[in-house]
């Protein structure tokens, strides 16, 4: 009996004491955490998919408690996040515009005759490096899904050879632009926005050949465009976003199609 | 035991295909194209514009950098263009285009002979760097910057790089049985910058002839010796010749000059040679059609900047049997395919090899999950291990694979997915990595620089 009540004793003896020196060495080592730290981290999508420049949510988080970073620094929330955030922080930054990827290629089977067969590992840069070009348009889309395997929502597939977005799905992180070894991904706004649909930049004549559907820099689009959004130049046009009204002037005129409302192929 | 480097392979040589064949000297009639860039550093520029007349032998593009080339028009006739082409590496990059007048014209002075003794060393290492001379051996390194060491007092040794371990290629053997005197004495040449160095010629001992025809070149030359050493794949790379003569090995933050050596393919030496003792530039040099689709295997000895069909056109074409499935720049070890016959021939491409089976596709579709036999890493000449570096590359964990792997010290040899029997791509993964290492510092330069 005697033997119970020592170990007893010992056990809760011990338990006293590691119990104060827990508590003593918590005080001692006490991390003042902002609380609006917690509350931001809390509303922020939890991706970690790094669009912000920030390591993750919780590095964005720190940030903008510590004023480094604007409340609306998170794009993939959009506004819905940057209010909550504006509400703990007692800001008013506003929100960005959604972005969403968009693939500059729509050169698919369909349009563009196969240059050579490439073996070896499938993966967008290696190919690249290689030399050699599965189509004989050299600024087109690959099709070995390098975008879609860094995609951390699964928004990319590959279809006929070209890479498609799905708009509703894509975040904006941009992750996927990065990894394009042709530079074909740009981030456009959200909402079946008009787009260019190439990058190749050789003259006009020499894109026919390799192309049905590539631009030849023939500048019409630039003409229709009231807002003045449309640059021709390197013999490719590109949309200024900042200006177009999504009249949809350029893609009526465009002679090869080049220019197309939203994402998808044809 | 004989004395070898560490690892390497036994690939089918494949050299009886070509290698008795004597060089056949073809003098090509249609346009010549020059890639400004077919050297190692930065590219050249141009110093003739649309338009003007050019002689066979005249400086057409100069280097524009410490490391870099000068490019010398192999034929006459009046340049075209200078504007991009397709080139092999299979990018649109600036070429000088020359319209062949097919009369060979010499600039003046070419073909002069003079006695390389009676230059001072500042004077030949001009006349290397006047002749555009870079490494013909395949890695095209700009040979007046390897000639101009920090102590050229400390060089021990000159090796002449005659092992030729890839598989079909034959150009150097031919070179080394035809032009031996020559060799010796560019040899001799560059010797002279170097006053406490001996000369060892390499060659592998599948190649007796030209072994005999050098041994008997550099007889009663006390300092020159030939060396004939085992059939080993990649014999013919540089840290593997510098470790059969010297036993050293040295790191990628090393050259081959910090260990005492100097290396340079038999194909350079000849040209320097030719640069020096007979005041010709880098106009031709000897290339190997070959493969099991070529219906003529043999060697060449052409002008550089002729264009790959027309080449195959002289050399017989392809079997009328359409058997050809690739063409690679070089052998089947290191070269790289490329998929349009319509480029030019640079001065670093040693053989055209036309392969009547695609072993790449057929080793894909038999590819397995590693299996961990480690055979990588014994046949790996530069002692590395291409199972882990295979695993951090597909994990994108560039750190270890570069800081712990060390992998950037893999010369792209191809020995360990030669030997690889789950036929893993591991040289392709490496060579990806590589570049894409090199592109992550380059760009925290750049930004390292926009911020200072």
């Amino acid at each position: 009996m005697s033997a119970i009540l020592i170990a007893a004793g010992v056990i809760g003896a011990v338990g006293i004491l590691v119990g104060i020196a827990l508590v003593y060495i918590g005080n001692k080592f006490h991390v003042d955490v902002d609380e609006r730290e917690t509350a931001i981290r809390e509303v922020l999508p939890g991706n970690n998919c790094g669009a912000c420049g920030y390591a993750g949510c919780d590095a964005v988080a720190a940030a903008i408690v510590a004023g480094e970073a604007s409340a609306a620094a998170c794009p993939v929330g959009g506004a819905a996040v940057a209010e909550k955030i504006n509400g703990i922080m007692g800001t008013n930054a506003e929100a960005s515009a959604r972005m969403v990827a968009f693939v500059k290629c729509n050169g698919s089977c369909d349009h563009t005759e196969t240059r050579s067969s490439y073996t070896g590992i499938n993966d967008c840069r290696a190919m690249a490096l290689s030399g050699l070009n599965p189509w004989k348009c050299g600024f087109g889309c690959l099709g070995f899904g390098s975008c879609a395997s860094v995609c951390p929502q699964n928004a990319i597939t590959v279809k006929d050879g070209v890479a498609l977005v799905d708009e509703e799905k894509c975040v904006g992180c941009g992750l996927c632009a990065k990894e394009c070894p042709k530079g074909l991904i740009e981030l456009i706004p959200y909402g079946q926005i008009r787009a260019v649909q190439c990058v190749n930049s050789d003259k006009g004549k020499d894109v026919k050949e390799v192309c049905d559907v590539g631009c030849i820099g023939c500048k019409i689009c630039m003409k229709q465009c009231e807002a003045g959004a449309i640059a021709v130049e390197n013999n490719i046009a590109h949309i200024d976003y900042s200006k177009c009204t999504d009249c949809g002037a350029c893609a009526a005129k465009c002679p090869r199609k080049t220019i197309r409302k939203g994402q998808g192929q044809d | 035991m004989r004395n070898t480097f560490r690892g390497g392979v036994h690939p089918a040589g494949h050299k009886e295909l070509s290698r008795d064949i004597p060089f056949e000297t073809y003098l090509p009639h249609g346009e010549m194209v020059y890639p400004l860039g077919q050297h190692i550093g930065r590219p050249a520029s141009p110093v003739v514009k649309k338009g003007d007349h050019v002689l066979a032998g005249q400086l057409i593009a100069e280097a524009s950098a410490f490391v870099s080339a000068n490019i010398v028009s192999g034929c006459s006739g009046i340049v075209k263009a200078v504007e991009p082409r397709r080139t092999i590496a299979g990018t649109m990059s600036e070429c000088i285009v020359i319209d062949n007048d097919g009369l060979y014209e010499t600039a003046p002075g070419v073909g002069e002979k003079v006695d390389f003794r009676t230059l001072t060393d500042e004077q030949i290492i001009e006349k290397v760097k006047a002749a555009g001379i870079i490494g013909m051996g395949g890695a095209g390194f700009p040979t007046h910057v390897k000639l101009k060491p920090k102590n050229p007092e400390a060089i021990h040794h000159v090796i002449v790089n005659g092992a030729e371990c890839e598989p079909y290629i034959t150009c150097d053997d031919q070179l080394m049985r035809n032009h031996a005197a020559e060799i010796i004495t560019g040899l001799e040449v560059i010797m002279t910058l170097f006053p406490n160095s001996e000369g060892v010629i390499v060659i592998e001992d599948n190649k007796q002839e030209a072994i005999s025809a050098m041994q008997s070149a550099c007889s009663g030359k006390k300092d020159i010796s030939v060396m004939a050493v085992p059939v080993k794949y990649p014999q013919g790379g540089e840290r593997s010749c510098i470790s059969v003569v010297t036993g050293a090995h040295y790191g990628i933050t090393q050259l081959p000059a910090d260990v005492g050596c100097i290396v340079d393919n038999v194909g350079t030496v000849l040209a320097v040679y030719r640069a020096v003792c007979e005041s010709t530039p880098l106009m031709e040099r000897g290339i190997t059609i070959t493969g099991e689709a070529a219906a003529k295997p043999g060697n060449y000895m052409t002008r550089i900047g002729v264009s790959c069909r027309e080449l195959l056109e002289h050399a017989g074409g392809l079997k009328a049997d359409g058997t050809a499935v690739k063409v690679l720049a070089g052998g089947p070890m290191m070269g790289v395919a490329f998929d349009s016959l319509d480029v030019p021939m640079q001065k670093n491409n040693n053989a055209f090899t036309f392969l009547a089976s695609d072993e790449v596709s057929l080793a894909q579709k038999l590819q397995t999950a590693c299996i961990r036999c480690g055979r990588c890493g014994r046949v790996c000449p530069q002692g590395l291990t291409p199972q882990l570096m295979s695993a951090a590359f597909e994990k994108k964990d560039y750190d270890r694979y570069e800081n712990r792997l060390h992998g950037l010290e893999c010369i792209s040899c191809g020995s360990c997915t030669f030997i690889c029997p789950a036929k893993r791509p591991l040289t392709q993964e490496f060579k990806v990595a590589k570049a894409e290492i090199m592109a992550l510092k380059r760009a925290a330069k750049a930004k390292e620089g926009a911020a200072s």
